[in-house]
C-alpha cells in the first residue's frame, strides 16, 4: 500500500465526516448543540449523584464520577464515529459501494471518517470539563496536572478507540440489519465495565475480570490520574499499581486489541465481499 | 489473457445462499452460471437482459465489489478477486436509478472528493468538472447542494463522477434508468462522444432498453437467468431472424385466443401477447408472409378484431423471443424467483 494512497484515503474522509457532523444543520443551531448536549449528559448524572450521595459533593467519588463520564464520551464518539460510517454512506448515501471501488484504503478512510467525531467528542469533553470546573466545584489543580501522561494517554486512548471502532465497523459491513445499533450497544456496554462512574471493586467478583481485561479501565485510570491524581489513587482497584505499570498494560492491551480489530476487520470485509453485502440497503 | 482485452471471464459462477425463517433450509439462487465474456480495449459492450437476469450481479463482480463463487475474471489484466488493488485504480462504476452521494456537499465537492480518492491533482480535477459538467449541462448548478438536485439531475451528476477519473473500464449499470426521454438522449450522447475521443477507453453497458443497446453497442451479450445465451454484434444477431417475417398486431380483447392457440398454427414460429388498454398487442413471427392470412383467419373465428398491423424488421426484443421464448416483460413477470 502506498503512502498517498493512505494518505488521501484518511485525509479525505476526515474531510468529508467534518462536512457531514458540521453541516446537518446552521452554524448557530450547531454551537448551541455543542455545549447544550454534553452539559445535559452530565446534570443528569450530577443529579442522580447528588440524590444518592445526599448532596456529598466533596466526596472523592464526585470528581471520579464526574471526569469518568466526562471522557468517556470519547468512547461513545470515536468507536460510533468510525463503525457508523459504514452504515451513514451504505444504507444513507449509498455512496459505499463507490468508496470500495476507488483505488483507497477502506480502514484508513473509515478511520478518517472518525476524526470529525473525535473533534465534536473533544469539544463535548472540554465543555463538560469546564462546566464541573465552574458550576459544580470538581476541583483540578492545574498546577499539579501531569500534562506529558494526560496527553500520551490521551493519544493513545484515541487510537485504541479508533480501533475498536474498526472492528465494530468490520462487524457492521456483515450485518444487514441493526447494525446502527452495534456502536452504541458496545459502548453502552463498556460502561459498566471501564470503571467510568464507579469502581471495579463495585462489580460481582465473576465481572470483575471482564472490566480487567478492558483498555478502556486503565486508560480512564490514567486521565484521571494526570488530571487528579489523589483522588483517583484513593480508589483500590488499581491501587497498587503505578502509572508506568497502567500505561504498559495500557499499550499492551491496545496492541491486542488493535491487532485483533485489523484482522476481524479483514475476515469481515472478505466474508462482506462473499455475501455481496458491500452496497445491502435495508431500508430498516 | 491478451493485452487487448478490457474484460475477460471464464466460467464465471455466482450463487446466493439465501436465508429462511429457521425451520426452512437454505435456499440457493442461481445468479450467474458459467459466464465466459471477452470485451476488447475500446469496445462498447451491451448487457441486455431483464431485471433480475444476472447484469448487475456480473458487473458487481467485475467491479471487486462481489465474489464469484465458481471461475474467474479479469478485468484490464488483474484477477478480479485475487487483485482488488490492482483493478480499483483503473475502473468505475454507475448505477442508474439511485440517488446516491453526500446530499450536503455541493455538486462540485461531491466530485472534487471523488476524483481526489483516485488521486486526481486538484487543478485538473476542477477543469475536468467544469468540462463534464458543461457536456451534460449541469455546469449551472455546479454550486447547488446535490440533495436539492431533481433525481435526474442527481443522476447525471454520478454520471459525471464515473467519467472524472477517466477510467480505462468503465461499469455502466442502467445508466438511463429513472431519466426522462430527453436526458436519456443526452446521457447516450455523452458516452458516445467520451469514448470516440480516447480509443483505449473500454465501456461495460448494461440495460434492459432494447433501442439502448442497439444505438450504442458495438456487440451485445443477452443474459438470462445468470447464463449468457448469445453474445455477437447486434445487426449479426438480427440476422438470425431475416429468415422470418416479423408482424406487430394490435387487436381488440382476446376473447380466449391465447399465446399456444397462435403457436399451434405451424408457419408461427414465435407469438409474444401483452395486454393493453383498449385490447393486445401481439408480436408474431411467421415462417412466410403468406401464413398471416390464416393468422387473421384465427382471429375471425376467436371474434378477435384486428385494429392496426406493422409488419417490421427484426429488433433485438426478437433476438430475445428467439432466443427465450418469450418478451423480457413477460420474462420479468413470470420467469424470476
Amino acid at each position: 500500500m502506498q503512502t498517498s494512497t493512505s494518505w488521501r484515503s484518511f485525509r479525505m474522509a476526515a474531510w468529508l465526516g467534518w462536512v457531514i457532523e458540521s453541516n446537518w444543520t446552521d452554524p448557530f443551531l450547531f454551537a448551541v448543540y455543542s455545549i447544550v448536549k454534553p452539559i445535559s449528559g452530565a446534570a443528569i448524572l450530577v443529579i442522580m449523584y447528588g440524590i444518592i450521595s445526599q448532596g456529598n459533593y466533596d466526596s472523592a467519588l464526585f470528581p471520579y464520577i464526574y471526569l469518568g463520564n466526562a471522557f468517556y464520551i470519547y468512547v461513545g464518539a470515536v468507536m460510533t464515529g468510525v463503525s457508523w460510517a459504514v452504515v451513514d454512506d451504505r444504507e444513507h448515501y449509498k455512496t459505499l459501494k463507490y468508496m470500495y471501488i476507488a483505488p483507497i484504503y477502506i480502514p484508513l478512510y473509515l478511520l478518517g471518517r472518525g476524526v470529525a467525531r473525535f473533534i465534536t467528542g473533544s469539544i463535548a469533553v472540554f465543555i463538560t470539563i469546564a462546566a464541573g470546573l465552574l458550576f459544580l466545584n470538581v476541583k483540578i489543580n492545574f498546577a499539579e496536572v501531569d500534562w506529558l501522561l494526560f496527553f500520551v494517554t490521551l493519544f493513545v486512548g484515541v487510537v485504541m478507540l479508533a480501533l475498536l471502532g474498526l472492528l465494530l465497523a468490520g462487524i457492521t459491513l456483515t450485518v444487514a440489519r441493526h447494525e446502527g445499533f452495534i456502536g452504541e450497544a458496545t459502548a453502552g456496554a463498556l460502561y459498566i465495565f471501564s470503571g467510568a462512574i464507579f469502581p471495579l471493586d463495585v462489580l460481582p467478583e465473576w465481572l470483575r475480570p471482564v472490566g480487567y481485561f478492558m483498555p478502556t479501565t486503565y486508560w480512564l485510570e490514567l486521565l484521571r490520574r494526570s488530571l487528579v491524581g489523589d483522588v483517583a489513587q484513593a480508589f483500590p482497584t488499581l491501587a497498587n499499581f503505578s502509572n508506568m505499570e497502567i500505561l504498559g498494560v495500557l499499550l499492551a492491551l491496545s496492541v491486542f486489541f488493535g491487532t485483533v480489530s485489523i484482522y476481524v476487520f479483514r475476515w469481515c470485509d472478505a466474508r462482506a465481499r462473499e455475501l455481496g453485502l458491500i452496497d445491502r440497503t435495508t431500508n430498516y | 489473457m491478451s493485452a487487448s482485452l478490457a474484460i475477460e471471464t471464464k466460467d464465471l459462477g455466482r450463487i446466493y445462499k439465501l436465508r429462511g425463517s429457521k425451520k426452512e433450509t437454505r435456499k440457493e439462487l442461481v445468479a450467474l452460471q458459467g459466464v465466459n465474456l471477452t470485451v476488447e480495449r475500446g469496445e462498447l459492450f451491451g448487457l441486455l437482459g431483464p431485471n433480475g437476469a444476472g447484469k448487475t450481479t456480473l458487473i458487481k463482480v467485475l467491479t471487486t465489489l462481489l465474489s464469484p463463487t465458481s471461475g474467474w475474471a479479469r478485468v484490464a489484466g488483474a484477477d478480479v478477486h485475487a487483485e482488488p488493488d490492482l483493478v480499483r485504480p483503473r475502473i468505475n462504476m454507475v448505477s442508474g436509478g439511485e440517488s446516491s452521494g453526500y446530499g450536503l456537499l455541493t455538486v462540485r465537492e461531491n466530485l472534487w472528493m471523488f476524483s481526489q480518492f483516485y488521486g486526481v491533482p486538484s487543478k485538473e480535477a476542477n477543469e475536468r468538472i467544469e468540462a463534464l459538467l458543461e457536456m451534460v449541462g449541469l455546469k449551472d448548478r455546479m454550486n447547488t447542494k446535490s440533495s436539492d438536485l431533481s433525481t435526474g439531475l442527481r443522476q447525471k451528476m454520478n454520471i459525471v463522477r464515473g467519467f472524472l477519473t477517466e477510467p480505462e473500464v468503465l461499469f455502466l449499470d442502467e445508466p438511463t434508468l429513472g431519466l426522462d426521454v430527453g436526458a436519456m438522449r443526452d446521457v447516450r450522447k455523452f458516452i458516445l462522444d467520451w469514448l470516440k475521443a480516447d480509443k483505449e477507453r473500454t465501456l461495460l453497458l448494461t440495460t434492459h432498453y432494447m433501442a439502448e443497446a442497439e444505438e450504442l453497442c458495438d456487440r451485445v451479450a443477452i443474459i438470462n437467468k445468470g447464463k449468457v445465451l448469445a453474445c455477437d454484434k447486434p445487426s449479426v444477431l438480427k440476422q438470425r431472424l431475416q429468415k422470418d417475417a416479423l408482424f406487430e398486431i394490435q387487436v381488440s380483447p382476446l376473447n380466449g385466443l391465447t399465446q399456444q392457440h397462435l403457436l399451434d398454427q405451424p408457419e408461427v414460429t414465435k407469438a409474444a401477447i401483452s395486454e393493453t388498454e383498449t385490447g393486445a398487442k401481439l408480436s408474431l413471427s411467421l415462417v412466410e408472409e403468406s401464413a398471416l392470412a390464416r393468422v387473421i383467419n384465427l382471429f375471425t373465428q376467436k371474434d378477435v378484431k384486428v385494429m392496426n398491423l406493422t409488419k417490421r424488421e427484426p429488433t433485438l426484443e426478437d433476438v430475445f423471443v428467439d432466443l427465450v421464448g418469450r418478451s423480457m416483460a413477460e420474462e420479468e413477470e413470470h420467469g424470476q424467483p
